[in-house]
Order: C-alpha cells, then sequence, then structure tokens
C-alpha cells in the first residue's frame, strides 16, 4: 500500500498517538460515571475521539489520490536548530542552571546571547550588524521592560550585582 | 434612549488621558505589525500580554484590541506598496491594489483602503453596541447544557469557514481541548497530565502555546523559504485623493464590503480573514461599469471592498466574545486570556458588572479607528520607510520580544524551556499542514467545555438526551449539524476548496 498523502499520513499518525496517550493517560484518574463525571472522563472521552479522528486522517492519506504525493519536504534545520537554541540560551543566561552550578548572567547577557545565535539562523550573518542590533535591542528592552514597565528581571550577572 | 447613555458613558471611560494613550499606543503597534509582513497580531497580542499586568484592566483590553484593528490597516499598506500581504486578511488587496501601485495610483489605492476602513470601522463599533444589549438577555438564559451546544456550534462554525482539511481541522481542536486539560482539574483537585513537574500543574499557559507555535513556529518557516528579494518601495506616493470617479466606484462596494465584513465577523470562526475573501469574490462577480479597469488591473473597488470588510470583521468578530464569552478566533482567543488575567470572567455579566469597561472598549475602538486614519494616510511616509528595514534585522529582535515575554508571564525559566519546544511542535504544524488556530481555540475553550459538560450532565443525572430536548440547546446542535453537512455537499466542497486557493 502506497502513502498517497505524506502529510496526511503523518499529521494522522501523530493525532491518533496523542491522541492514545491522552486516553491511556486518562484511565489513571477515576472515570466516574455520566452524571458524575470523573477527572478522567472527558479526556478519555476526547482521547478516544482524537484517536479516531487521526485513524480517519491516515485512511484517507492512503486512499486519496494527491498531486506529487503531497510529501512534507525538507526540514529547515537550520533556522529550527538555531532559533530553538537562541531561546534555549536566553533562558540560561537569564535565569542560570541551578542544577549545573551556572549562575543566573541576567537580562544584558541573555540579550546580545539571543540575538547573536538567532542571526545565525538566517542566510545573511554579518558580525558587526548583529553586535550592533544587539546593543540598540538592549538599550531598547532596558528602557521599555524594566524602566518603563518595571516589570522584574535580573539585569546584570549575580556575582556583580549581588 | 439608553444606547446614548451607554455610549456617552463610553466615551467617558474612553476619552480619559490614559486610555487615549493606550488606544493610541495599541493602533500605532497594529499598524506597524501590520506593515511587516511575518508577524501577526495573535503573536503581538501574546508577547504584550504579560506587559499589560501592571495596566488597568480597560486600558490593557482597549491597547489589545487596537492592536487587532489596527493589524488590518497596516496589512494593506503593505500589501499596495510591495505585492507582498502584510497580514493574512491582506491576501486578496495584493491583487488589484499592487497593481494600482504600479501603475502610479498607490496614493488613490491607500485612500480607498484607509476610508473604507475607516467607514467600516465605524459602522462595525456601532453594530457592536446596538447588538450587544440584546445578546446579552439571550446570554442569560443559558444553562449549561446551552453553553456546550453553544461552544459545540462555535468550534464547528471555526472549522467548516477555516481553510484546509476539515478532518484535520477538526482533530485541531480536540488536540487543542485535550491540551486545555493539562493541569490541576478544578472539581478533583487531581493534577492530570501534569508528570509531576510543578509548573504544569497550573495547566500549560496558552502565551507559550501561542508564541511557540504563532511565533517561532512561523519565523522558522519565513527562514527556510529562499531569501527572495524583497521588493523595496522606492517611488514617492503622491496625490491621495481618489478622484470623483474613483469614489463613484468605491462607495458600493465599500457599503457591499462593509456588510460582508459585519456579518462573517459575528459567526464564529469568523473574523477578518474570511470576510476579505468573501468581499472580494462578490465584487469580482459584480458587473463592470462601462470604463472601468478589470479586476486583477487595479480595480479601486478590489482594493476598498476587502479592506472594509476585513475591518468590519474585525470589529463584529468581539461581538460573541463581550456577550457570550466565546472567542470566535484566535486573536479572541487571547482577548479572553486577557480579561482572565485581570480577574474578569467574559461572558453576558460583563455588560452588568464592568459597564465602563464594556462601553469604554467599544468607544475607544471608534477613537482608535480615527487615529488610524490618520496614523495611515497623511502619516504614510513614515511606514514607508519602515518597509526598507531588512529581514535579517527584524527576526531575532522578534525572537527576543517572543522571550521576554513568555519569561516576564511567571518571571519563570520553565516557561522559556517549554516555549521552546512548541517552537518545534508548531514548525511540525507547518510542514504537515495542519493549521495551528483551531488548536489555540480549543485550548481556551477546553477546560469552560468540561465544566459545562459536567454541570449539565450533573444536573440531568446522567441524561444525554438533555442536549436535544432543551429547545434553546437543540437548535444550536441543529445549526452546528447543518453547517457541517453544508460543507460535506459536494458542489459547495469543490466551491469552498476554489474559494482558498490563493491566486
Amino acid at each position: 500500500m502506497l502513502i498517497k498523502s505524506q502529510k496526511d499520513f503523518f499529521s494522522g499518525l501523530m493525532f491518533t498517538v496523542v491522541g492514545a496517550s491522552f486516553a491511556y493517560g486518562a484511565t489513571s484518574y477515576s472515570i466516574g460515571s455520566g452524571g458524575r463525571m470523573g477527572p478522567g472522563y472527558f479526556p478519555l472521552l476526547l482521547g478516544i475521539i482524537l484517536a479516531i479522528l487521526g485513524a480517519a486522517v491516515m485512511f484517507k492519506a492512503l486512499v486519496v489520490e494527491t498531486p506529487a504525493g503531497d510529501k512534507i519536504g525538507k526540514w529547515a534545520w537550520k533556522p529550527l536548530v538555531f532559533i530553538i537554541a537562541a531561546n534555549l540560551l536566553f533562558g540560561i543566561l537569564l535565569g542560570g542552571l541551578p542544577s549545573m552550578g551556572l549562575p543566573p548572567m541576567g537580562l544584558i547577557a541573555a540579550i546580545f546571547g539571543i540575538t547573536i545565535v538567532a542571526s545565525l539562523a538566517g542566510d545573511d550573518f554579518r558580525l558587526k550588524e548583529v553586535l550592533v542590533l544587539s546593543v540598540v535591542l538592549s538599550i531598547g528592552s532596558y528602557l521599555a521592560f524594566v524602566v518603563l514597565l518595571k516589570l522584574q528581571f535580573p539585569v546584570w550577572p549575580t556575582f556583580i550585582a549581588g | 434612549m439608553e444606547l446614548f447613555d451607554n455610549l456617552a458613558l463610553g466615551f467617558g471611560v474612553a476619552f480619559t488621558f490614559q486610555n487615549l494613550i493606550y488606544a493610541f499606543i495599541g493602533c500605532l503597534l497594529g499598524t506597524l505589525i501590520g506593515v511587516l509582513p511575518g508577524i501577526g497580531p495573535v503573536a503581538t497580542i501574546a508577547m504584550l500580554l504579560p506587559a499589560t499586568y501592571a495596566l488597568p484592566p480597560v486600558a490593557a483590553l482597549i491597547m489589545l484590541a487596537g492592536i487587532y484593528y489596527g493589524a488590518q490597516y497596516g496589512g494593506s499598506t503593505t500589501a499596495i506598496l510591495v505585492n507582498l500581504p502584510g497580514e493574512s486578511s491582506s491576501v486578496v488587496t495584493v491583487i488589484d491594489g499592487y497593481q494600482m501601485a504600479r501603475r502610479g495610483r498607490a496614493g488613490p489605492a491607500l485612500a480607498a483602503a484607509g476610508l473604507g476602513s475607516f467607514f467600516a470601522g465605524c459602522v462595525g463599533t456601532l453594530i457592536l453596541a446596538a447588538f450587544a444589549a440584546p445578546l446579552t438577555e439571550v446570554a442569560f438564559k443559558f444553562g449549561p447544557a446551552e453553553y456546550f451546544s453553544l461552544m459545540i456550534l462555535g468550534l464547528i462554525g471555526a472549522v467548516v469557514l477555516a481553510s484546509g482539511s476539515l478532518l484535520k481541522a477538526v482533530a485541531m481542536i480536540v488536540l487543542g481541548l485535550l491540551m486545555g486539560l493539562v493541569g490541576t482539574d478544578v472539581n478533583s483537585g487531581v493534577a492530570r497530565f501534569s508528570f509531576d513537574i510543578p509548573e504544569l500543574t497550573d495547566g500549560i499557559g496558552f502565551i507559550v502555546i501561542a508564541m511557540g507555535v504563532f511565533g517561532y513556529g512561523e519565523i522558522i518557516q519565513n527562514l527556510s523559504q529562499k531569501e527572495e528579494d524583497r521588493e523595496v518601495f522606492t517611488g514617492k506616493v503622491q496625490g491621495l485623493m481618489p478622484t470623483a470617479q474613483d469614489f463613484k466606484h468605491m462607495i458600493p462596494a465599500v457599503l457591499r464590503g462593509t456588510t460582508i465584513g459585519s456579518l462573517l465577523g459575528i459567526l464564529p470562526g469568523g473574523g477578518a480573514l474570511l470576510a476579505a475573501f468573501a468581499a472580494y469574490t462578490i465584487e469580482k462577480k459584480t458587473k463592470l461599469k462601462p470604463g472601468e479597469v478589470p479586476f486583477g488591473q487595479g480595480n479601486i473597488r478590489g482594493v476598498a471592498a476587502p479592506e472594509s470588510a476585513n475591518n468590519a470583521g474585525s470589529q463584529t468578530s468581539f461581538i460573541p466574545l463581550l456577550t457570550l464569552g466565546i472567542p470566535p478566533n484566535a486573536v479572541m482567543a487571547l482577548m479572553v486570556g486577557a480579561m482572565t488575567i485581570h480577574n474578569i470572567q467574559p461572558g453576558p455579566q460583563v455588560m452588568t458588572s464592568n459597564p465602563e469597561l464594556f462601553w469604554g472598549l467599544i468607544a475607544s475602538m471608534w477613537i482608535g479607528n480615527l487615529m488610524l486614519v490618520i496614523l495611515n494616510l497623511p502619516l504614510i511616509g513614515m511606514w514607508i520607510k519602515l518597509l526598507t528595514v531588512p529581514y535579517r534585522w527584524l527576526f531575532p529582535a522578534i525572537v527576543l520580544f517572543c522571550a521576554i515575554g513568555v519569561y516576564s508571564t511567571n518571571n519563570n525559566t520553565f516557561d522559556i524551556w517549554m516555549v521552546a519546544g512548541f517552537g518545534v511542535i508548531g514548525y511540525m504544524f507547518i510542514k504537515l499542514g495542519v493549521e495551528p488556530a483551531p488548536l489555540l481555540l480549543g485550548f481556551i475553550l477546553g477546560p469552560m467545555m468540561e465544566e459545562n459538560l459536567r454541570r449539565a450532565m450533573l444536573l440531568s443525572r446522567g441524561d444525554w438526551s438533555v442536549f436535544v430536548t432543551r429547545p434553546l440547546s437543540a437548535s444550536l446542535l441543529a445549526a452546528a449539524a447543518v453547517l457541517l453537512i453544508i460543507v460535506l455537499l459536494p458542489a459547495v466542497k469543490s466551491k469552498r476548496e476554489e474559494a482558498f486557493v490563493e491566486e
């Protein structure tokens, strides 16, 4: 049997797996009855529905012809990895990783980190421009979020600010 | 007239210095993100939600609403000048708008979009004010069974009117509903699907989902496409004023667009995008007057109608939210979040318990529309400058603002790890061709739906027939069924698919 639509097949698979896992997870809570629903009732119901819908999507993907097989196509690893890495680096620099013994480095360091790493995701990386952008964003964010909106951020590394 | 008293109250609230400032900030930001392709109102509102904690609720909602309808104005500028939809709802404006600009008529095109939007915005606001009270009356007759059925209707409506595969959209809703259930169950206190992670017992933050899926997912997708040289608009926009002939063509188109937009905005699943599509289709069906430019070659009606429609639709989509507490689209789902942050339970009681908020918001929309005309027509030069900013400077800034927004919701780095996960999921959704908007709607409605289902079934002692024996509930469910059947009819089905194929 050939997959006629790759996109549909795998999205159907995703729905079925997620639905089944939710339904399975829901069985560990009390289900109750229609008139007196327990915490497991609604998720169990929805999980089963989702699994069935996913199966229907998969079935359709195997039966209905689509032009060119509706391929998923190449994953854009470079932007995916750099954008997500930039985001994670922001979290690590801002809040530190106590489990690894990394101290919080504060907002400004985090802004430089996220801007530089995120910029690597683009086709065209120019270090000088990125550094200027980091400075502009640091000053702008400091004024907008810390001074104006008074949001609570550790701005400088803890070992300097104390 | 009670309506006038209420509007007077609203204008009293909206005309305070503070609220005027926030309306202005909202409109300014809305225009900004409307003009910039690659960032939409969903991500922006999600980013700014945490920043509104410190504001009074009226000011916060006024600002967030301004972003939504402001984006409809800004989107047309980019569509007309650069041949790119700045906002998804301006997709159809591109067709005739850009052709007008190429023929040196960018000014009249911008004016048609701006003035049409302003007129539509005023009408939309009036409709909102007029219909809110009677609809609220109806909503008070609703019991849990009716609410449950109404949500079913809303969710069905949302997928029927959305583009793409119906089956996948329904599955996305269910997935959203399930994700909405993560966290502590209010009735039993059991922490569901939390994997013993303390942060998860409060549930997944919808800001995290919105930001990851709509913000990061789309940035990754944008970057993965070969960077086409964006056409940079170099010419000067001269002579904003349309000619008398233009006005003659424009006015009926604006009227039609406004009517369609207002109607489609109220429907669940409706809103700006659908309104613009429908309005353009109808304009194309109406006969060309002698001497008129054909569609696709710079017809002013092709700009005026969809732009009026998307603005009218964005105003009237507040009706289901404010009167019933049911968000009709993803942006309104975020507004629910904004109201909950400020301890306001969206629904019919808002009008009686917070009249200054309710009417203040409505009045602010009218003022906002006025500000937007000024922002978008005389100050057009400023936005044209903005269009020359390259994307490689924009996206790191967007990534940063997403991260800051996520962190500041709870001042917790756990949310940052979560948003990274949802960014990957969001990109996966794009690759798999599933639309994320229904997920967000389901996510917001999940807990509400469960609560109402439980109550309804408790009252009926476990009898499922309660949903069809109560007349109001039965008619809501019937409406949902009719909608589904209509869409599945072969004739309508092919038309629907045709309508969403981008030209």
